[in-house]
């Protein structure tokens, strides 16, 4: 069935223009998978409550946890920005050894279970933890089950995504406009300030919107980290959770809302991030 | 504002040893081939390659023990990298912003900078915006913003088209000459340096090969590089009066010499004869055609034999010759064409 026709002689095409049949086998399974990313959106759609869509968004609890995540995942952001771009600065800028190592170690949140930060966290942070006895003996201050766990949480799950693609943009820039900003009488802080970062923009941008996106939807590390009091660490895949079991359709109101968000940063990034080359 | 260098930068496989000395107000050109080391040379007086050994003196104060940011340079870079995120006036601006200077009294600076090259319409453009040519001038300015005591140019015209790089050549030929300071720059165009420069300085294979005025170094080339450049036949020899031995051949030339000497001859100055010619001039041999060019208005005849030459002649003559490559052919140069110096 792949017997070549070939309508004229000549120099061999790149390209066939008389496409054979597709092939069943890559067809089959490339629309079920289709079908399988998109069936359960769809479906939150569909059952949505639409009618009274209105009075549940505006139910206290929810606008309660929606300011909750909105204001912790920005403030995990920022955190992120203050400490990951810095962090991208040196993987991607300074030879040092063990580089390598540094750079695996980043990215182990990316592929550690969640629940498992969480339970690292509360090792170290916690009121028995190693640092946070000394943060309670000290300073008064305890992190678990507080908004500031939230963020900490967060913060500790989204931060390599942050890096990644700011180190990324970083080896992309072309490093000879920080030579021609040296030979100009520019310190090494003054080349980031005024050269580095303006250029790499977009990549901290990109970076810090994948970061937002992914804090806004934390739940493990959340969970076992900050516990989920309403008010102080119920975020909105928290309260999902929660409403699942004692009133579905708000889970489904409160989904919509994350898959609104969602839908919203895709949409924004489309250009650099989603989009095939 | 003198410059003493004795620049080294060893690389595998690549070692550069130049040493350097540049005067106040003079130009001096680092000619030479690709991959001679020139750009490598100009990095390590900028501090942008570390030097492997040597020192730097600017005004008789140790320059290579400073970062780059703190010599006193100014550097025009060969595509320019003009900040992109910056406007024209802003990347005057820049240096001045770094020495401290205020953020008004920088851009005033640089406006007229911009001024003296003939920008000052585009002061807010952006680079993207602006052509080759306009580049390379504000380029130019934001140099020399920071007041340098040592200017470096790598390749300031390689990136022009022909038309524009004759304009910005003279233009910058007086921005140079205004100059107080020493300018150290690099090319590999012939033409740039003997425009540009007070002095070549040849490099080849990390090592000077010959220094001088560029009128010097374009009648006496020392190696078959700058012979070339300069479009001149060259062989090394053993003079011994009015003759200098090349090989097989005996040269009769108009100077006399004793000693190891440098033959050399335009191209235009080698007639050729399809048989041996009648009252023999003295500079005779007989060559093979290795090649046929065209060659500006002329044609040039690569020749085999006992010296490898080559010899431009006009079309008609090639059209009367009816010349074939591997052909058998006869060569003659007058003596009184030849010039003969010392090696």
């Amino acid at each position: 069935m792949s017997a070549p026709v070939q309508e004229r002689p000549g120099p061999a095409r790149p390209r066939r223009e008389v496409s054979a049949r597709l092939p069943w086998m890559l067809v089959v399974p490339a629309l079920a998978g289709l079908a399988f990313l998109v069936l359960p959106l769809a479906g939150l759609l569909v059952r949505a409550p639409w009618s009274t869509l209105p009075q549940r968004l505006a139910e206290p609890h929810v606008l309660e946890a929606l300011r909750l995540s909105l204001v912790t995942a920005t403030v995990a952001t920022a955190a992120c920005l203050l400490l990951g771009v810095p962090l991208a600065w040196l993987l991607a800028r300074v030879e040092f050894p063990g580089r390598r190592v540094v750079r695996a170690l980043v990215t182990v949140p990316l592929v550690l279970p969640p629940v498992v930060g969480g339970v690292a966290l509360l090792l170290v942070l916690g009121r028995r933890g190693l640092a946070g006895q000394w943060l309670e003996a000290s300073f008064g201050i305890t992190l678990p089950f507080t908004t500031a766990g939230v963020i900490i949480a967060e913060a500790f799950v989204a931060m390599p995504f942050l890096v990644i693609s700011v180190e990324g943009a970083l080896r992309g820039a072309d490093q000879r406009f920080e030579e021609a900003a040296a030979t100009l009488g520019a310190s090494r802080w003054t080349v980031f300030r005024r050269v580095t970062l303006p250029m790499v923009m977009p990549g901290v941008v990109a970076g810090a919107v994948l970061c937002w996106a992914r804090a806004l939807g934390e739940f493990g590390a959340t969970i076992t980290f900050a516990g989920n009091f309403p008010g102080t660490t119920r975020t909105m895949p928290l309260a999902v959770y929660l409403a699942l079991e004692t009133d579905p359709e708000a889970a489904i109101v409160l989904s919509l809302v994350l898959l609104a968000v969602s839908v919203i940063i895709l949409a924004s990034l489309r250009d650099r991030w989603v989009s095939a080359p | 504002m003198t410059l003493d260098a004795r620049l080294v930068v060893t690389r595998p496989a690549f070692t550069l040893d130049l040493a350097l000395r540049v005067a106040p107000g003079e130009v001096v050109a680092l000619l030479g081939p690709n991959g001679a080391g020139k750009t490598t040379a100009l990095r390590a007086l900028a501090g942008l390659t570390a030097m492997s050994g040597g020192q730097i003196t600017l005004r008789g104060r140790p320059l290579h023990t400073l970062p780059a940011e703190s010599r006193p340079i100014g550097m025009v870079f060969q595509d320019y990298l003009l900040f992109p995120h910056l406007t024209v006036l802003d990347n005057v601006a820049f240096g001045p912003r770094c020495q401290g200077v205020s953020k008004a009294e920088s851009r005033r600076a640089a406006a007229e900078l911009l001024e003296r090259v003939g920008l000052a319409d585009r002061a807010a453009a952006k680079p993207r915006q602006l052509s080759g040519g306009q580049a390379q001038r504000v380029a130019l300015a934001r140099a020399l913003a920071v007041r340098p005591e040592l200017l470096l140019l790598d390749e300031p015209l390689a990136a022009l088209d022909a038309h524009t790089r004759l304009e910005i050549r003279s233009r910058l030929r007086r921005h140079l000459a205004d100059f107080d300071g020493a300018t150290v720059l690099v090319t590999h165009d012939p033409l740039d340096a003997m425009v540009l420069a007070d002095r070549l300085v040849v490099i080849e294979r990390g090592a000077v090969v010959q220094q001088g005025p560029p009128a010097e170094v374009a009648r006496r080339p020392r190696t078959d590089y700058v012979a070339r450049l300069v479009g001149l036949n060259l062989y090394r020899g053993v003079a011994d009066g009015a003759r200098v031995q090349v090989g097989e051949l005996r040269l009769h030339t108009s100077e006399h010499l004793e000693g190891t000497a440098f033959v050399a001859f335009p191209p235009a100055a080698v007639a050729l004869y399809r048989t041996r010619p009648d009252g023999s001039p003295r500079n005779l041999w007989e060559a093979r055609i290795d090649g046929i060019e065209r060659h500006g208005d002329n044609v040039r005849v690569h020749l085999d034999g006992p010296i490898t030459v080559f010899a431009d002649i006009t079309p008609a003559a090639l059209a009367d010759l009816d010349l074939t490559p591997g052909q058998r052919i006869w060569a003659s140069v007058k003596a009184t064409e030849t010039h003969a110096y010392p090696a």
